[in-house]
């Protein structure tokens, strides 16, 4: 097991460059950084060439990207458009979207494993496929027609949440941009443990379960749900890394001031250094967070062996 | 082989006391999309105190059926038990309150099923699982249970029991996973084990072994065993009687030499005609020509009729009843007497 973690560290490292130097050059490629600084003012050619120099944008872009690289490593980010340091916009702006992830990653957990089980266990009733027509309809309607339609139904006709979030952003104000978040991903999370759960009871060992004469509600935890929720756990997992970067459009429609909102913002003003910095944690988190649902899978299947 | 006397050959059951189970007159069908499958159809068996019952018959004979009904552990819907007894040291399962019946499971009759592989739970250790009986029905804590599994996994001779109980199923072999579900099953030494085709999956050098040590346990606790199996080679040793199956109803019932030697039912001949003998190597196997009736559309009167060499008239228009054939046997055949004379 420590060698399989120390290989997938390892195997990150091609990952992680590739994925960073992709977006570098996409960023510095795309737009004139030194221009963008000043809006729609055009520059002084003597001030522009200064800047440049310092921004050593006058290298070639490999040169740049070791130079950027180096600079992370020491914990310097660069500086965002409105002169703050980038490193000062991540300390504020991913805590949020945690924060904002974890609303979300209980809902899919309270909400859609508990509709899972139950449409699992009652397969063809009515209640189950009243619910596995939600889950589709769910799915097929984008994010931002629910986002909209439930800000403005709770937000502002019922008035049960306010429609937007203050920039502190504390858990109670997160409810709702939560469940929005969660939607689609809960929806899934409810058909993949329906087909998981009926999967498992038509198998062999819950027929031993039962041929034990164990007491009912032991058979459907102990077994069949230990069983059935090994690829949800999993599914959760991977899911956590997709919210965090998912969250753009959430974030914009609450107003939320997380990552999707400085991501958003520094795609606006051109501004380079927030977002290379910004994707490159999140490609960070989406790395660890596979290789955590890997090793969790290992635990709670033992069949799984890494060596 | 031996030919022994019907007289001679008779089991003797304590005359005072009812059979460990009884079973009388037992149906089960299915509602399925494509009709109502009739998977048993009036069976009749009863097994004693360390007395072994060996059930006979082709796949799709209702073999396990029959046994998941005395399990109580048949899904329902779609099975439907629409006739039937089925007394357990005399009183009638069938209506007994669920919680009655689960109580029984396990603690006084238990199944050995055939894949132990997919049996057993995957994500849970062999310990666990045997521990589980001892916790849940005599409460023990699980450290005790432990303790116990270790006991039961030395009983049925699995090597280093102490290192192996945190294992999972899948580091077991074929048969010392079958070791475990016998272990499993003897746990609360229960009166009655009902095997179902307990050796099928295994290798041929290790069915032996399995089938030796499931004989010797049931010997050891007098337990009643029903075991389940196509295979008429692995019957002779070890079974006291035999009920052969066809389409969800017994044709023949028998002590196990009378049927060996004199079947008294052209499908029991069928039967005994294709196992391998060494005297016939070379040779072709005889097979029961056609195949097993669709069960939404059993042929009328004897179901065997489409398939049988020795098929009349009357075969095809008046079921056949188990006719009484000496003292303990019994043929539903019309022609039982020229079966047996031939
Ligand atoms: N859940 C079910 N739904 C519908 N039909 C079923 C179901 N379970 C069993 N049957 C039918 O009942 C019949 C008897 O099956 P059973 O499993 O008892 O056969 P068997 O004698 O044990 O055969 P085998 O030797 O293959 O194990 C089969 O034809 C099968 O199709
Ligand atoms: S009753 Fe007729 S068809 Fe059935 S087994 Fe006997 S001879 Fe054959
Ligand atoms: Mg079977």
């Amino acid at each position: 097991m420590g060698r399989y973690v120390i290989r997938r560290l390892l195997q990150m490292i091609p990952v992680f460059i590739g994925s960073t130097f992709l977006i570098f050059f996409m960023v510095y490629a795309l737009g004139d950084p030194v221009a963008a600084l000043f809006g729609d003012r055009a520059p002084d050619p003597a001030t522009a060439a200064q800047i440049r120099a310092e921004l050593h944008l006058n290298d070639p872009l490999w040169k740049q990207y070791l130079i950027y690289m180096k600079n992370i490593f020491t914990g310097d980010f660069g500086t965002a458009f409105n002169g703050e340091s980038v490193v000062s916009l991540m300390r504020s702006a991913f805590p949020v979207t945690i924060r904002l992830t974890i609303v979300a990653i209980l809902f899919e957990i309270i909400i859609g494993i508990s509709l899972g089980v139950l449409t699992g266990m009652r397969r063809g009733k009515p209640d189950d496929t009243g619910v596995l027509l939600l889950t589709l309809v769910v799915i097929s309607v984008p994010t931002f027609v629910t986002g909209y339609v439930l800000q403005y139904l709770f937000g502002v006709q019922w008035g049960w949440v306010s429609p937007s979030v203050s920039p502190e952003a504390p858990f109670n104000e997160l409810i709702l941009p939560g469940l929005v978040l969660a939607l689609v991903s809960l929806a899934y999370v409810t058909r993949l443990t329906r087909t998981s759960i009926a999967e498992n009871t038509r198998a062999d060992y819950l027929r031993t379960a039962v041929a034990k004469g164990l007491p009912r509600h032991r058979i459907i935890i102990r077994h069949l749900l230990r069983n059935s929720l090994i690829p949800v756990v999993t599914f959760i997992g991977t899911d956590v890394g997709f919210l965090m970067g998912g969250a753009i459009v959430t974030e914009r429609i609450f107003n939320i001031h997380g990552v999707g909102y400085q991501l958003y913002q520094g795609i606006l003003r051109n501004n380079a250094p927030t977002v290379v910095g910004f994707v490159t944690i999140l490609v960070l988190v989406f790395l660890l967070a596979n290789l955590l649902v890997d090793l969790l899978y290992a635990v709670l299947d033992p069949r799984i062996r890494y060596a | 082989m031996t030919v022994i006397d019907d007289i001679s050959d008779v089991p003797t059951p304590d005359a005072k006391l009812a059979p460990l189970l009884e079973v009388r007159d037992l149906h089960v069908e299915f509602h399925t999309r494509d009709g109502v499958a009739k998977a048993v159809n009036g069976v009749n068996y009863s097994v004693n105190a360390g007395e072994t019952l060996a059930v006979l018959g082709e796949s799709g004979s209702g073999k396990s059926v029959s046994a998941q009904a005395v399990m109580g552990i048949l899904d329902m819907p779609p099975a439907r038990i629409p006739k039937g007894e089925i007394l357990f040291q005399g009183r009638d399962m069938l209506k007994m309150s669920g919680e009655e019946r689960r109580k029984i499971r396990g603690r006084k009759i238990a199944m050995i099923f055939q894949d132990a592989l997919s049996s057993l739970n995957p994500v849970l250790s062999v310990g666990y699982q045997l521990g589980e009986m001892y916790r849940v029905h005599q409460g023990l804590s699980r450290k005790d249970a432990k303790a116990k599994a270790i006991e039961l996994m030395d009983r049925v001779r699995i090597p280093a029991a102490r290192e192996r109980v945190g294992d999972y199923p899948h580091q077991f072999s074929g048969g010392m996973r079958q070791r475990i579900m016998i272990a499993m099953a003897l746990a609360l030494e229960p009166d009655l084990i009902i095997a179902d085709e307990p050796t099928t999956a295994l290798d041929v050098t290790v069915q032996a072994q399995v089938m030796e040590l499931l004989a010797e346990l049931q010997a050891e606790y007098n337990m009643g065993l029903i075991l389940i199996t196509h295979d008429l080679g692995v019957v002779a040793d070890v079974a006291d009687k035999i009920a052969v199956m066809y389409a969800g109803r017994i044709v023949e019932d028998a002590p196990v030499h009378d049927i060996y030697s004199k079947p008294a039912h052209p499908y029991t001949k069928g039967l005994l005609q294709s196992i391998p003998r060494l005297d016939q190597k070379g040779q072709e196997l005889y097979a029961i020509k056609g195949l097993p009736p669709n069960l939404t559309r059993i042929p009328s009167g004897c179901a065997f009729n489409p398939r049988c060499p020795m098929a009349q008239d009357i075969c095809r228009t008046d079921v056949p009843q188990l006719h009484p054939v000496g003292t303990a046997r019994g043929s539903a055949c019309h022609f039982w007497k020229e079966t047996l004379g031939e």
